[in-house]
């Protein structure tokens, strides 16, 4: 093992360890007893620190977490017996075990507890935005700070968020359990929603952090990871999903520079794609094809596999325009309108598209405006500096905001070395 | 906004026999014309029909094919929502079926269960 | 389960507009053969369509008033239904009124998308 003092060596294991006691404990104790399991867990976590730092790291951290996890459980069983008595009848577990319920930490139960809170906590009756909260919380083990980063917020915030969402998921009783056969693909349905919005979080998000949004995306992948596993929810469309984030991030690196500013698709480095998880895509995106469903994640992740070509050519954008035709079809977007456009200006050129594009309409949208100013450029460029110009005005973040700065000024001088 | 139905027609042709290529450009242009109304959030449901089909006339009378004794036949429709009927035949003109010699008939719909 | 259009052609009442009691009697016949349809699964969609319309035709663009075709070749409505294959597409259309007012029904199969 590294060198690691035992504040990072901790900070570590609560990364990876503390999502897997907590799923344990939250299946044998039922949703309604979210909260004991959370305090267990912390509790163990916090011995962890206490003790670590006078007598030293353990010989086998892991292990030492589980056994404490354990130890505090029988103890808080023992000392509120009316609880481990609702238990024992919740569960129906026989009456001689009461002094015995047995914490499983078994690779096995921990993977099964961990997939079952998935579909727990990705549910519809509690808001998008407090899914990924709660998925980052308790399936990630993200620090509430981390979270309220993540979502530009403060703490308080995020603490008030969580608490309601778990007190929905009390209040409806929520099973933790895989769907049945019958439920599954609607269930489904939500919980790659969810995923798919926590990589988005990632992948688009306006913090700055540029290790947190990484963060963010590689946990989505892995919750997505936990579905593929599994024999019952491997299906077609989780490999797309899984596919379309394998493709949007091998080009994470090549996406900012080194002050995080945003780097745009035709001025990236292509050599700093990551050509392991194109493959990777590509694996998953064959393995998407079963089936007869076309699902918008199929098309993405399609769509997401034109871009991670490096051939500039009309076929693959005729591919890319194609894809995101039978995308609007699924359901509309402004954003995919406004990408079905761009697409269509490298297919039949910028010029064709400007009748296009004026007819989305969508004034309130920079990106509109901004893609106004790029069709026409070099065409009428007084047009375009006007377009951006209006872009400017409706942006609101600062990358959004210095993008077309440098537009500007690029034009500008343009049009003044031609003059 | 309203819901129209754009039905395309065009005359039989018996002859019609176009290669798989001519097949794919033309999807592709259908393709990139629903695409254009689409991305103004326009359309609301479209299907393209199966050239096989039968046809029902009274007292159980059943007829192979889907034209007979129609002089035109449906090659799908689409429901798109427009303002009126004019911005309904706005959406029209660039159908692909109109360089083929058919046309399309723009209707307004009469939603059903009031 | 393949998805078919049924396309309701000819007859003479089912569009007519006026408050008439004959009208409404139409009108509860169309709605009890649907609901009929509705409640066993069958129903995917339909709609009924205004008879006044414009047409749009050939590469000019020529626009006209007025449905094209008249008497039975005029559509006035469709639906989708849930079906196994054509024969029962056909077998559920029996039930539609419109064959009592000597119009047709054409069952065309909707092409899956890819």
């Amino acid at each position: 093992m590294v060198n690691l003092n035992e504040k990072e060596l901790i900070a570590q294991l609560f990364k990876t360890e503390y999502r897997k006691i907590i799923s344990v404990l939250c299946k044998l104790f039922g949703i309604l007893h979210i909260e004991i399991a959370e305090d267990i867990t912390n509790d163990t976590f916090v011995l962890a620190s206490e003790t670590w730092g006078l007598n030293g790291i353990p010989e086998n951290p892991t292990a030492w977490l589980y056994t404490v996890a354990k130890n505090k459980t029988k103890d808080y069983l023992k000392r509120h017996k009316t609880f481990s008595e609702k238990i024992v009848v919740d569960f129906k577990l026989d009456h001689n075990q009461t002094e015995e319920i047995e914490v499983d930490l078994s690779h096995k139960n921990i993977t099964d507890s961990q997939l079952q809170m998935i579909f727990a906590i990705c549910n519809p009756i509690i808001p998008a935005e407090a899914q990924i909260g709660l998925a980052l919380r308790i399936l990630c083990g993200f620090g509430i700070d981390e979270i309220a980063e993540a979502f530009l917020t403060n703490k308080e915030t995020i603490n008030k968020r969580l608490f309601r969402a778990k007190e929905k998921l009390r209040e409806e009783n929520i099973k933790i359990e895989l769907p049945t056969e019958n439920d599954l693909n609607k269930r489904l349905e939500s919980v790659l929603t969810t995923l798919y919005l926590l990589f988005n979080e990632g992948y688009h998000s306006s913090t700055q952090n540029t290790h947190l949004r990484k963060e963010l995306c590689l946990e989505a992948m892995r919750l997505n990871y936990f579905l593929i596993e599994n024999k019952t929810t491997n299906l077609p469309i989780v490999n797309a999903l899984m596919a379309l984030m394998c493709f949007h991030s091998s080009r994470f690196e090549a996406r900012t520079n080194q002050i995080g500013e945003p780097i745009l698709y035709d001025q990236q480095d292509k050599n700093l794609w990551n050509e392991e998880l194109i493959t990777k895509g590509n694996f998953y995106l064959i393995k998407s094809a079963q089936g007869n469903e076309l699902s918008k994640y199929h098309l993405e992740a399609n769509i997401a596999y034109w871009h991670c070509s490096k051939i500039e050519n009309p076929y693959k954008w005729n591919n890319i325009l194609q894809a995101y035709n039978q995308l609007l079809l699924i359901e509309y977007s402004p954003i995919t309108a406004l990408n079905r456009t761009y697409a269509l200006a490298q297919v039949k050129g910028k010029k064709a598209s400007i009748k296009e594009a004026e007819k989305l309409n969508l004034i309130d949208n920079h990106f509109y405006f901004s893609l106004l100013g790029y069709l026409h450029t070099d065409i009428d460029n007084a047009k375009a500096i006007f377009y951006f110009e209006m872009a400017l005005l409706k942006a609101k973040t600062k990358n959004d905001k210095s993008i077309l700065n440098k537009k500007l000024s690029d034009l500008n001088a343009k049009i003044t070395a031609n003059s | 906004m309203k819901e129209f139905m754009m039905i395309f027609k065009s005359e039989i042709n018996e002859s019609f026999g176009p290669t798989p290529e001519q097949m794919q450009g033309n999807i592709q242009q259908w393709m990139d014309w629903f695409g254009g109304i689409a991305a103004q959030g326009k359309i609301v449901n479209a299907n393209r029909l199966s050239f096989e089909g039968k046809t029902l006339k009274p007292n159980n009378v059943i007829v192979d094919g889907p034209y007979a004794e129609v002089k035109e036949i449906i090659g799908g429709y689409v429901i798109v929502k427009a303002a009126n009927i004019d911005e309904a035949m706005k959406l029209a003109e660039g159908c692909p079926i109109l360089n083929h010699g058919g046309h399309v008939e723009v209707r307004s719909i009469i939603a059903m269960n009031g | 389960m393949k998805k078919f259009v049924l396309v309701f052609r000819g007859g003479d009442t089912h569009i007519s507009t006026a408050h008439s009691q004959a009208a409404m009697d139409v009108i509860q016949t169309w709605n009890n053969w649907m609901q009929g349809l509705a409640e066993k699964g069958i129903l995917a969609g339909g709609d009924a369509l205004q008879v006044s319309g414009k047409n749009v035709k050939g590469s000019k663009k020529v626009v006209s008033d007025g449905p094209y075709a008249v008497g039975n070749e005029m559509v006035g409505g469709y639906l989708i239904v849930n079906a196994k294959d054509i024969n029962d597409a056909v077998e559920i259309s029996k039930g539609c009124p419109i064959l009592n007012e000597e119009g047709s029904v054409e069952v065309r199969q909707v092409q899956e998308r890819n």
